[in-house]
């Protein structure tokens, strides 16, 4: 399993209740539920990865993640999981909201706008940045949000929900391994991986 | 549903299989329908493929839609040459796999292809029914099978599946029999009729009832309805296919001749072939059973039944887990209509699984072999399988 998604599972307490956002091919729900007894439902708009997921034996909708969420009554799940997906989201804030209100904690992780790499394309070609992790360009990116680590925790301590924990972390070119950074993460981390918790909420 | 028999292109057959019936509720038993009349004696037709394990945990039932049969897979005998109608999804290593399940299949009350219904002889007047036959509804259908079940020493079902009318049965059953229900697959169906799909059922009807032959329904051993009944399954047949497929099927491409003949006869090929099926059809079905079972799938409205006009709280009853399947282009059941029952069973905790098939063969895609529909079903009921 691509070593972000070893780090989320990591937060994830045995026989949780987890909802997946844009959960894909099921890679992390299929570990959870064989692994950690975890009772899962995955929501991806695509049929092909639906497919996927329900020969892996998950639970799964195809439907559009924003409308999808709506549907659940208040903390229906321990956790709600959107990864390497927050970033191509159109109304981040309501997602994040309605994330907060199904779910008793949410993980959130998202690839870092600040990685030097990034900083140092802007700055010495001109250009709007094209790395390994953002292989786009401006006219064809799904990654419509811009964010960076500071940009989120500004925005929680803004909204004034509570980041309970944070791996800043490098991935390799295939994702399976990768490292924490400790050191300037602003600067070196490429993906950032949020656990937080409602307004007020501790621990 | 329209009838695609055809042998299975694997070559796979479950084999010969044959057609069985059970006798109950033979009066003063008779038993009670939702209408407040009552029904007996009634003879159930049914088939069944493989075996039932010892544990009693692997049987499937399977619900027909509104023309079907008992008839899902196999063949009468070495020298039929049609399958069953779902052949292509039923049989030894197929979606619903024969080898692991116990599958049963009954003609639905109200039908003519062995259950009671308005062509058989009503034990009181020793005249076949007719218009004296009682209005039934999806529940009693149930009901129906249930008995049958109970006769066969099933206490549990693995699963209930069912596409279109056969979804609508299948969805009754994890409302009437919640704890008897492991989980169902509603294919292709709603919780209750749209305006749209009752005004096809009534224009459908009418198109019956205004063959002189109809006679008030009484028309058995003279002349039949025909024409309506034709004209009835043409109307059908419409609603089961769509735009796309009828212009890939047809366009406006012409029956045998290269140009208009400035009459009304059949001069292009979506007409000859609507004209064919409607034919094809009255050799084989009852048009009396087609006005009994339009009304009952009319009438299915599960939110009204089990939840006083609230689908959530209709599903709160159910203690199933779903797959709830539906096609692009079906427009007799859309998508929209899936997508609010799979809402409601979310509101309502159940877990619940949703795919929309991509397809262009409209409301009858569900009957068409397609590896993604063999796919999903094989993949959920070998998990329910394991889970339970």
């Amino acid at each position: 399993m691509r070593f972000d998604l070893r780090i989320i599972a990591s937060w994830i307490t045995p026989g949780a209740r987890v909802l997946g956002l844009g959960c894909g091919e099921g890679e992390l729900l299929y570990h959870l539920k064989k692994y950690k007894g975890v009772a899962c439902t995955g929501i991806d708009q695509n049929e092909e990865m639906i497919a996927v997921c329900i020969q892996k034996g998950l639970t799964v909708l195809q439907g559009d993640i924003n409308e999808e969420v709506l549907d659940y009554p208040d903390d229906a799940f321990d956790y709600v999981v959107l990864s390497q997906t927050l970033q191509q989201i159109y109304d981040p804030s309501g997602l994040i909201a309605s994330m907060l209100r199904v779910g008793k904690k949410v993980v959130v992780s998202f690839p870092n706008f600040s990685h030097w790499r990034v900083r140092g394309q802007v700055l010495l070609t001109g250009h709007a940045p094209v790395t390994p992790e953002l292989p786009y360009q401006w006219h064809d990116t799904p990654n419509i949000r811009v964010i960076t680590l500071k940009d989120f925790r500004r925005y929680a301590r803004q909204v004034g929900f509570e980041i309970l924990k944070e791996a800043d972390i490098h991935l390799n070119a295939r994702g399976v391994e990768g490292k924490v950074i400790r050191f300037w993460p602003e600067l070196f981390a490429k993906h950032g991986i949020f656990l937080i918790g409602k307004p007020g909420a501790s621990g | 549903m329209s009838e695609y028999i055809e042998h299975d292109s694997t070559g796979v057959s479950v084999g010969v299989v044959q057609k069985q019936t059970f006798t109950f509720a033979e009066p003063p038993d008779a038993m009670e329908l939702e209408s407040g009349a009552s029904l007996g004696p009634i003879t159930v037709a049914y088939e069944t493929y493989g075996a039932l394990n010892a544990a009693g945990t692997n049987a499937i039932l399977i619900c027909h839609a509104l023309t079907g049969d008992s008839h899902v897979a196999g063949y009468y005998s070495e020298a039929d040459t049609k399958p069953g109608w779902w052949d292509n999804m039923v049989g030894p290593g197929k979606g619903i796999d024969t080898d692991r399940y116990f599958v049963i299949c009954s003609n639905i009350l109200g039908s003519c292809m062995g259950t009671t219904g308005p062509c058989h002889i009503h034990p009181e007047t020793m005249d076949p029914y007719g218009l004296d036959f009682p209005v039934v509804t999806i529940g009693d259908m149930v009901k129906a099978q249930r008995v049958l079940l109970d006769h066969l020493g099933i206490r549990r079902l693995l699963s209930v599946i069912g596409g279109s009318v056969g979804g609508m049965q299948a969805l009754e059953w994890a409302m009437r029999y919640p704890e008897m229900v492991e989980s169902v697959i509603p294919l292709a169906t709603t919780t209750r009729h749209s305006a749209l799909a009752i005004a096809f059922n009534e224009v459908a009807r009418q198109a019956i009832m205004a063959d002189p032959h109809w006679a008030g329904g009484d028309y058995y051993g003279g002349e039949t309805p025909k024409l309506g009944l034709a004209l009835a399954r043409m109307i059908g047949h419409i609603t089961y296919l769509s735009d796309e497929s009828m212009r890939q099927k047809f366009g406006r491409n012409l029956q045998d001749k290269t140009d208009f003949s400035f009459n009304f006869d059949a001069d292009f090929q979506v007409e000859s072939y609507l004209r064919y099926q409607g034919a094809k059809f009255v050799e084989r079905f009852d048009a009396n059973s087609f006005l009994y079972i339009t009304k009952a799938a009319d009438y299915f409205d599960l939110e009204k039944q089990y939840g006083r006009g609230s689908a959530v709280k209709a599903f709160s009853r159910a203690q199933s887990r779903f797959l709830v399947i539906s096609f692009t282009s079906d427009w007799l059941y859309p998508t929209y209509q899936s997508r609010s029952m799979v809402q409601a069973m979310k509101k309502s905790g159940l877990d619940v699984s949703f795919c929309e098939i991509e397809a262009e063969w409209g409301h009858d895609a569900f009957l068409l072999p397609s590896m993604r529909l063999t796919t999903l079903i094989r993949s959920f009921l070998e998990r329910i399988f394991d889970e339970i």
